[in-house]
């Protein structure tokens, strides 16, 4: 008797699970559902879930007297941003990163040229290692390697002495604004940190970028009589734009978020990060730490839509 | 229900929640230990032996009492604050820019002094002090305190150490001949706000500044003018003990407010530096165990309390953090590695030249209406940033 029960139990299960594979069959737009909605709840409660929340707070503003949290709709806490003090965050901040973002590129272009263009095989390999090679260790360990380098006692002094230099790099440090006492202290010095440390994320999509012109274009441009020049202006750069497109967003969302290289290295003035933590934990500001934390998001937006028209999600 | 009621409500809700009663009630009685007990602390405050052998206070209390005992270290007093308001913790180490900010937001309780025999024991000028007494009420156990030490090279002063904090603040040529500017630090937190005000206390009696914690209009603005000026002395402001630490050794300072966890590291270490107190005095931190009103773990928590009063535990952090006991018998009864040498090093003798952290509020004692904090946290950063 069990014996029966347990069968018709079974062959019951089977039936259902194909009358379920039968519908999947038919309607593959049910499967695809099925597929497609974790993530989606997801991406929608998680991820935009909590933006929204950020927008909706930025909205709101702190009481002056009891510095409590006013849930009343006012545009209050974003006119504070344009005050000096504040103001002074957001452009500081804008201007590193398109300065990193700049630099970055320059700098990773020759490089990912020679690893597109001639190296092969060990050379390859050893590219590929010496940009990856920094991403293996901590982060932290970096920046704090880089405070020893800049530090008025540190390498990079010793040098410029041992080379009987020092009046180059005093003379350099006197310029107001990009100086300072040392390099450590200096925005020059936070702008060598920033620069080194997302620089592989530039390589690495202009790298891909250089990889897919054909070399047929370029013998073509040398055909035609184009200088060594020239082919570099008007063919590789102009193919090569959409790799430096995507290898920008990095560098420039990344800069703009930082809070920890400019509180180790640099002046303590602060950017939106910084700022954004400290009005969040230490004054209980969060209506502020919102509308900071709303001016990246609304950079980048105007960003990715120019990128995009440059055609930088080609490259990704 | 459309979205703007349902966020209505849901506000309505957070603030139903915020006006709740207080229900806290102290304990009465104690009872077996529950087996464990979670602490919110400072780093390098309690410690098992693990960083370093000879410095453990917590393997003897699990030992004796069965309860198990689990740090979360905190690196500000706004985490401790947000930790405590999360819940699922038993006690923390709070200072005093944070205590009263969880005893107004009703996250401890008052403690039963009765159930803690060592209670005595405690400085006569802690057992009272208004960080954690309110309404006649003890919100916790002092714990251990310290004072803002000014620190500086002995390269750059030689024979003639700074009597005042006007190193740090106003632009000078030091002992060594060559100016101050760029030489010199302030803390990175809008707490210096105070030591400015402390300054002016002696240098501007005009002012009529009272409490550096309590400041009105014009004092609030007089100390900014003068974190402004400091601004242009100071290349970074410093934030984290040992990045100091290495500015000290690195960077040649020259003088800066410091602690003297800070003095202490960098003299085991051989580099030139020394501290002094100033005439004008100084700022300083003092900490409290404070108990959740929620906690699960009450019996084992009031344990703790005592056996922080009672065992190694303050005299050998004492040695370990450069802080000062609550219970000054710690400093001289051998009941672990301080002496009463160690104690004076570490500024125990000049309790009352130490004005204690505390939060600046609105309604402030000595004259109705002061500048609150998060007017200091926004004004520092544009001080900082150079306006």
């Amino acid at each position: 008797m069990a014996d029966v029960a347990a069968r018709a139990r079974n062959s019951a299960r089977a039936a259902a699970l194909s009358r379920v594979s039968d519908a999947l069959w038919r309607r593959p737009s049910l499967l695809l559902l099925a597929l497609v909605v974790p993530p989606l709840l997801w991406l929608g409660i998680v991820y935009l879930g909590s933006l929204f929340a950020l927008l909706a707070h930025s909205f709101f503003s702190i009481d002056e007297f009891s510095g409590l949290v006013k849930y009343e709709l006012t545009l209050k806490t974003y006119a504070e941003l344009f005050r000096a003090s504040n103001f002074d965050i957001l452009v500081r901040t804008i201007l590193m990163a398109s300065a990193v973002t700049v630099a970055a590129a320059v700098v990773a272009f020759p490089i990912a040229y020679f690893a597109a263009r001639h190296a092969r095989g060990r050379w390859k390999a050893a590219f590929y290692l010496g940009v990856m090679l920094p991403l293996w260790s901590s982060y932290l360990v970096r920046v704090y390697s880089w405070k020893l380098i800049l530090a008025k006692e540190g390498i990079l002094n010793w040098v410029f002495e041992t080379l009987r230099l020092t009046w180059l790099l005093e003379a350099y440090l006197s310029v107001p604004g990009i100086g300072g006492n040392s390099l450590s202290v200096s925005w020059t010095g936070t702008f060598l940190v920033f620069l080194y440390i997302w620089l592989p994320f530039m390589i690495l999509p202009v790298q891909a970028a250089l990889e897919r012109v054909p070399p047929s274009m370029l013998e073509a441009s040398g055909d035609l009589g184009a200088r060594p020049g020239q082919t570099v202006r008007n063919v590789v750069l102009p193919l090569a734009l959409p790799g430096i497109a995507a290898g920008s967003i990095f560098t420039f969302s990344l800069t703009m978020g930082d809070y920890i290289i400019p509180q180790i290295v640099g002046t303590s003035a602060r950017m939106i990060g910084q700022a954004v933590y400290q009005f969040q934990g230490t004054a209980g500001n969060i209506p502020l730490a919102a509308a900071f934390a709303v001016v990246p998001v609304v950079v980048m937006g105007f960003y990715l839509t120019l990128a995009r028209r440059t055609g930088a999600f080609d490259a990704l | 229900m459309n979205g703007k009621s349902a966020s209505a409500a849901a506000f309505g809700l957070l603030a139903a929640l915020a006006a709740q009663p207080a229900t806290a009630e102290m304990v009465t009685e104690l009872g077996e230990g529950e087996g464990q007990l979670n602490i919110v602390a400072w780093p390098g405050y309690i410690e098992r032996g693990e960083t370093m052998e000879a410095f453990d206070w917590v393997t003897g209390f699990e030992e004796a009492t069965g309860c198990m005992v689990n740090v979360k270290t905190a690196n500000t007093s706004d985490e401790m604050v947000a930790l405590m308001n999360e819940g699922g913790f038993d006690l923390v180490t709070a200072s005093g820019d944070a205590s009263l900010r969880m005893v107004a937001g009703r996250r401890v309780q008052p403690v039963n002094t009765e159930l803690i025999p060592s209670w005595d024991t405690i400085d006569d000028r802690l057992k009272q002090a208004p960080w954690h007494y309110v309404d006649g009420k003890n919100y916790g156990t002092p714990y251990m305190w310290g004072p803002n030490v000014l620190m500086y090279s002995t390269e750059a002063f030689g024979d003639a150490p700074p009597t005042s904090w006007s190193v740090v603040f106003e632009e000078q040529v030091l002992p060594d001949g060559r100016s101050n500017s760029g030489r010199v630090q302030a803390y990175d937190g809008p707490i210096h706000v105070a030591d400015a005000a402390l300054y002016l206390m002696t240098h501007r009696p005009d002012l009529g500044i009272v409490s550096p914690y309590e400041l009105n209009q014009d004092q609030y603005a007089a100390a900014l003018d003068l974190l402004r000026d400091q601004r242009k002395l100071v290349g970074r402001y410093w934030h984290d003990a040992f990045i100091q630490i290495d500015d000290f050794k690195n960077e040649g300072m020259a003088a800066s407010g410091s602690w003297p966890f800070q003095v202490n590291l960098l003299q085991a270490d051989g580099a030139p530096v020394a501290s002094v107190i100033p005439d004008e005095g100084v700022t300083g931190w003092a900490d409290t165990t404070m108990m959740h009103v929620d906690s699960a773990n009450p019996n084992c928590a009031y344990m703790w309390m005592e056996h922080t009063l009672s065992s190694n535990l303050m005299s050998d952090l004492s040695v370990w953090f450069g802080a000062n006991p609550a219970a000054p018998a710690a400093c001289t009864d051998g009941r672990g590695m301080q002496t009463a040498e160690g104690c004076t090093k570490n500024g125990f003798d000049d309790f009352e030249k130490v004005r204690f952290w505390q939060t600046p509020v609105t309604q402030c004692e000595s004259q109705g209406e002061c500048v609150p904090y998060y007017r200091w946290v926004s004004d520092y950063i544009g001080v900082i940033g150079g306006r």
